[in-house]
């Protein structure tokens, strides 16, 4: 009986370890070691931080979930990683650090044949001064909704501004990224629309100023360079369709702008052309950049190789081309197809958590040095798909022996779905529905905009905000393990 | 003297220089992302065109 371990049940673990663990049947053990107790469908969050939703509503708990898939499942956060073994042994091995209530702080090592590490991102609140609290976690001075808690929070504080506005005081709302170099942009542009959208629900809307501060060098860049999309009878990028629903929406926007630190009611930034400037608040979501969270690796003698193992954001080295250059020099085959880490043919890492080889939007910088770009998304539905591909890949490892096949999901190869909406009512809600085809734009492939521009599309109405919905009931059942559950794609 | 012509969908030009170069949707436009019928068509068709991207990706 061979032993994989999966850290991180979020959305693309849980899709490693669930899979894994019905291709394997009882012949082998797959093991979670991930802290949190409940699985959080986090698209959701936007609603919850509207106060739309309940955190109950779009998490569940995963020990029913895992006993019922034949998962042993710690509640643990992963250390660090020894993959030679120790000294006496040479079974690599993790050690971890359990988070529930009854072991807390205890530690422990398990042994592993293969290792998955979709550990998803270290929110890094701390990388701004004052969007941190010094402690890793968020400050008092913004809000966030990256995580069910977060978005509690949010809609708690959003909800004291609205109540102000009713008694006559004016609020300002600035909603976008807290730092020159965050991912998430779709997260903060769905967030900022719900905003807006329950402000005139509540009739408030003329009380308040909302705007949009981000990394981005043009609105609807995305992390993804900005997408092309056709639109009656023309192909356009999304600058034009973003900037479209802002202005329609009377949603102010400041771009390129690098967050540089974050006071209570005010934020300082950089802009792209060198300028420094202050933006007022009453109330702020700015999404943290991301990091590794920060796993360690020790060799058989106890040394450290964390280097070797993962790239410097902490993120895990993959089968990808770190050596790429330049920017004129970056292709579509410059991103990873197997996951597989380059050393240690045993490790996988899959979504956020495998480093990518570069970013996506065009690299810039301020006159003074700042980088100021939006580094790359790595989306729900391209986490699951990457899971998925590692699933069969370990799958097969283990059954067919170490030569088999590996599986391929290249995020250059592969579209991604998603569905930002406003307001949460069956008729009263909206949506802006893009899918892009693939993530990373293939000059070579398709020269022009990089995409397939049948399959690169963008567009706002009820349609897309039912799509949200359906997709909501849907990825809950299916991270539920209920029946049928395979049949739905990620 | 001629009379005002005010264009609620309009307005937001006025409001700031970015918005002013930007496009703002009609009325008609702003009607059929609620229309339902409407809406039903391109919920299918978002639909189809979303399960070939994910058939395409995996
Ligand atoms: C507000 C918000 C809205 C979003 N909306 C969309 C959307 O509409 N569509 C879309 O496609 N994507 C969306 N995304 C992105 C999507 O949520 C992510 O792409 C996806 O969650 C990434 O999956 P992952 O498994 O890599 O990471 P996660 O889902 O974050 O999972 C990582 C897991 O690892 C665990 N972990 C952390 N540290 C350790 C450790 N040391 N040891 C073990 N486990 C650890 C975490 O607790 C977590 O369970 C959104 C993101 C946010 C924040």
């Amino acid at each position: 009986m061979a032993r994989l371990v999966v850290l991180g049940g979020g959305v693309s673990g849980h899709t490693t370890a669930t899979f894994a663990a019905k291709w394997l049947g009882s012949q082998h053990e797959v093991v979670v070691v991930t802290p949190n107790s409940k699985w959080n469908w986090i698209p959701s969050n936007i609603w919850v931080g509207v106060g739309e939703m309940t955190k109950e509503e779009v998490t569940f708990d995963l020990a029913p979930v895992y006993a019922k898939a034949g998962i042993t499942y710690h509640q643990a956060k992963a250390l660090s990683i020894n993959p030679e073994g120790k000294e006496d042994s040479d079974k690599p091995f993790v050690t971890i650090e359990y988070t529930s209530e009854d072991k807390a702080g205890q530690t422990e090592t398990i042994e592993y044949d293969y290792l998955v590490n979709a550990t998803g991102p270290k929110l890094n609140f701390d990388a701004t001064p004052g969007l941190g609290d010094g402690n890793g976690q968020m400050g008092e001075n913004t809000v966030s909704v990256c995580t069910a808690d977060h978005a509690v929070h949010a809609a708690e504080e959003f909800q004291k501004a609205i109540e102000k506005m009713k008694a006559g005081e004016r609020q300002k709302f600035l909603i976008g990224t807290g730092h020159g170099m965050c991912t998430c942009q779709g997260a903060a542009f769905e967030y900022i629309f719900n905003i807006e959208h329950e402000l005139n629900k509540a009739g408030v809307r003329d009380m308040a100023e909302v705007k949009w501060i981000s990394n981005e060098s043009f609105l609807g860049d995305f992390g993804m360079g900005g997408l092309h999309m056709k639109v009656g009878g023309y192909v356009v990028s999304s600058k034009l369709f973003a900037e479209s629903l802002f202005a329609e929406r009377g949603v102010e926007w400041l771009i390129g702008a690098h967050t540089s630190k974050v006071e209570a009611g005010k934020v300082e930034y950089e802009l792209l052309d060198g300028t420094k400037g202050e933006e007022a608040f009453d109330f702020a979501m700015l999404i943290p950049p991301f990091a590794g969270v920060g796993l360690k690796a020790y060799n058989k003698a106890g040394e450290d190789i964390t280097g070797t193992v993962f790239a410097p954001n902490g993120f895990m080295k993959v089968d990808a081309n770190y050596n790429a250059g330049a920017y004129e020099n970056w292709k579509a085959s410059d991103w990873p197809r197997t996951y597989q880490n380059p050393t240690y043919k045993n490790m996988f890492a899959a979504g956020i958590a495998f480093a990518p080889p570069h970013i996506i939007s065009k690299p810039m910088s301020s006159p003074n040095g700042t980088p100021i770009n939006p580094t790359p998304p790595r989306t729900g539905m391209p986490s699951g798909i990457i899971g998925k591909a590692v699933a069969h890949s370990v799958c097969d490892l283990m059954t067919k022996g170490e030569d088999a096949k590996l599986h391929e999901a290249s995020m250059a190869e592969m579209g991604a779905a998603c569905v930002a909406s406003a307001g949460k009512g069956v008729f009263s809600g909206q949506a802006a529905a893009m899918t892009v085809y693939p993530v990373v734009p293939d000059f070579e492939k398709y020269p022009g905009t990089g995409r397939d521009t049948d399959y690169t599309f963008g567009e706002i109405g009820l349609a897309g905000h039912w799509i949200k919905h359906i997709l909501h009931h849907l990825f809950i059942y299916k991270a539920k393990l209920n029946p049928g559950w395979t049949l739905i794609p990620e | 003297m001629s009379e005002k012509k005010v264009v609620e969908e309009e307005i937001n030009f006025q409001k700031n220089d970015a918005f002013n170069l930007t496009m703002i949707p009609g009325a008609f436009a702003r009607k059929m992302r609620t229309c339902v019928i409407w809406q039903f068509i391109r919920f299918v068709i978002i639909n189809v065109k979303m399960i070939i991207v994910v058939s395409k990706s995996h």
